[in-house]
């Protein structure tokens, strides 16, 4: 364990709602396979996990009313602050959750900018296995986030399978290389203002205030009486 | 320190009886609670802008023209006037027009709308709104300061030897506001040009534009409009009152229930975290008291006080409350709150004090009609040699 690094954060999305949840157990595998991978590569790390379903209500609200409640922009921060990412859902009617998608329509356009993340699912269904690179993949895609290559499904029989936890290290071990690599910082800095963003969002660089605020710009030109 | 009221003409189905309110019926509310604000003295009622229904908001240049007639002292304003759908050219024509009739009682809000198909339907995209407000108002600001006007830009047609009829009121041109709620470039033009800065200031969390503003106070002080405390500031809410608090609660309920951006939350929720003032009159004095702690001093409050839904008899209540015992008591506790030297808002009158001195204010008189419609090169007899009319004319 090297001194003074500040440990990696890794923070999960788990859109499970049962209890036990099978997609907070893959959840959990994944996350501890990649603390564990990251560890082995002397680095410190924090993990913590946010279940959407204690705060469902509160996600759509949010979505209604246009802005976050407190809690639910509580884990937008939590989500802002990682180093690394790890989203799974269950699947229901052969797509990803409702609850999952409702909260990711609340996040910033550019709040997951370059960030890594490992994408699972669980399904009661073999048959699923592809939603998760057929749904979860595009929609991080959209957000510009840097998807782990392996991603996690567990069907029933997988958790009957060793396949499964060989699985999970691999993908666990991808996320923390993608986290080491800082290859995600490295892109976020070096063309954070070739993104969309919009003033006082929660990603870690947004402007937030007037001296974050870039005057350099044509618009900024245009609003000052310039063409 | 104004303190007004501000609606856009919305209408909704009143909770009690089911029914909406007719365009006709809506109108003539709207003009009643004017005149009465102007009788209970208030400083400023505002109305909005929109192009659809449900709402009776698409000329507000001909309602405030009426209500100027109808009313003594209340500055009349807009909330917003649409920068990026309306012409330019005709804004300048429209409100430097209210200007006259109502002898400088008014000022202008500009804004970008919300409403997405306003738009197309004006045929303006509006993946170009930030740019499009920008540089209609760089017009705007021409028109109403040169006689003349040569221009070109992106998203209007060329003018060329253009003038903007009626002149302002005395060489005066509105003092303009600008309101925005999430963009920065807003916030600079309006400190670029010394004009004051409006944060709607409803249905977000308490104090969610506070960056804005500051960087708006920044940018006024930086262009050297006087310090950042001094920037022209509003601030929007939204009131509903009672004697007692539990009746404002119980009266407010079901309007609250039926607002469609309120659905799925509680009034107890919306009241606790955003701007929304329900309760006493005590409770909204010590609320909007909590607006100039955040946001520092500011020159306009105006509320939300007549819903599409709350009938016109219970807006009056509402406003008789807030004129009655909210807004005297702000008066003094704000003035006594407030930083040394932070100015008022710019009425007509200060600014053709500040223009003019003692001096005699322009009035300004056209040259006669040349023989086609037009009165030549300088079009009035005080106009500008220097800045001749380049007009397109046949030998």
């Amino acid at each position: 364990m090297s001194v003074g690094e500040a440990p990696l954060r890794l923070v999960a999305i788990s859109a499970g709602t049962g209890d036990p949840s099978t997609t907070r157990m893959l959840t959990d595998r994944a996350v501890q396979a990649t603390a564990t991978r990251l560890r082995e590569s002397a680095r410190v790390v924090s993990a913590e996990v946010i279940e959407l379903a204690p705060i469902a209500a509160q996600i759509a609200q949010s979505l209604v009313s246009g802005f976050p409640t407190e809690t639910v922009k509580e884990a937008i921060e939590r989500l802002a602050a990682a180093d690394a990412l790890v989203v799974t859902t269950p699947v229901y009617k052969a797509g990803i959750s409702g609850l999952l998608k409702s909260f990711i329509d609340l996040l910033d356009n550019d709040l997951l900018i370059a960030k890594p993340v490992l994408l699972a699912a669980t399904a009661g269904s073999a048959r699923h296995a592809m939603v998760v690179d057929d749904q979860l993949r595009p929609l991080f895609a959209f957000l510009r986030a840097l998807p782990a290559p392996t991603s996690l499904f567990a069907a029933p029989e997988d958790w009957g399978s060793a396949d499964l936890g060989k699985r999970v290290e691999r993908a666990g071990g991808e996320l923390a290389a993608l986290a080491i690599s800082g290859v995600g910082r490295d892109i976020a800095d070096g063309g954070w203002s070739g993104y969309q963003h919009s003033f006082g969002g929660s990603a870690t660089r947004a402007e937030r205030t007037a001296d974050d605020i870039d005057i350099d710009t044509d618009l900024m030109r245009l609003a000052r009486g310039g063409s | 320190m104004q303190f007004g009221i501000f609606g856009v003409g919305d209408i909704a189905p009143d909770p009690t009886t089911g029914i909406p309110r007719s365009e006709t019926k809506r109108i003539h509310d709207t003009i009643t609670l004017a005149k009465a604000a102007d009788e209970l003295g208030l400083d400023v009622f505002a109305v909005g802008e929109h192009h659809n229904p449900p709402f009776v908001a698409s000329a507000p240049p001909v309602l405030l023209a009426h209500i100027a007639a109808q009313t003594q002292n209340i500055l009349l304003s807009t909330s917003t006037t649409l920068i990026t759908t309306n012409d330019p050219v005709k804004i300048a024509e429209d409100y430097a027009f209210l200007q006259h009739v109502a002898l400088g009682r008014m000022d202008l809000m500009l804004g970008r709308g919300n409403t997405v198909p306003v738009y197309p339907w004006f045929g303006q995209d509006i993946r170009d709104g930030v740019p499009l407000a920008l540089e209609h108002y760089n017009l705007l600001h021409k028109l109403w300061r040169e006689d003349v006007v040569d221009w070109e830009g992106r998203f209007r047609t060329p003018l060329q030897g253009f003038t903007a009829t009626p002149r302002p009121l005395d060489g005066v041109p509105p003092f303009v506001w600008h309101g925005a709620i999430r963009t920065p470039e807003i916030a600079e033009q309006a400190a670029f040009h010394g004009n004051g800065y409006f944060a709607n200031h409803i249905l977000a969390p308490n104090l969610h534009f506070k960056p804005l503003v500051d960087f708006y106070r920044q940018r006024f002080e930086h262009y050297g409009h006087g310090r950042a405390q001094d920037a022209i500031v509003g601030l929007g809410g939204q009131a509903f009152l009672a004697k007692r608090s539990q009746d404002a609660y119980n009266g407010f309920q079901p309007y609250f229930e039926s607002y469609p951006m309120f659905r799925g939350t509680s009034l107890d929720q919306v009241a606790e975290s955003t701007p929304l003032s329900v309760g006493s009159p005590q409770e909204v004095i010590d609320k909007t008291l909590t607006f100039q702690e955040g946001f520092g001093d500011y020159q306009r409050q105006l509320w939300l006080i007549d819903l599409g839904s709350i009938p016109i008899e219970v807006a009056l209540e509402q406003l008789e409350l807030l004129a009655t015992e909210v807004v005297p008591v702000l008066r003094t506790e704000m003035d006594s709150r407030r930083a040394p030297g932070v100015p008022d808002a710019p009425t007509h009158a200060s600014l053709v004090e500040a223009t003019y001195g003692e001096a005699e204010p322009r009035q300004a008189r056209p040259r006669p009609n040349s023989g086609d419609n037009t009165s030549g090169p300088l079009p009035y007899l005080d106009s500008d040699p220097a800045m001749p009319a380049q007009m397109p004319r046949f030998a």
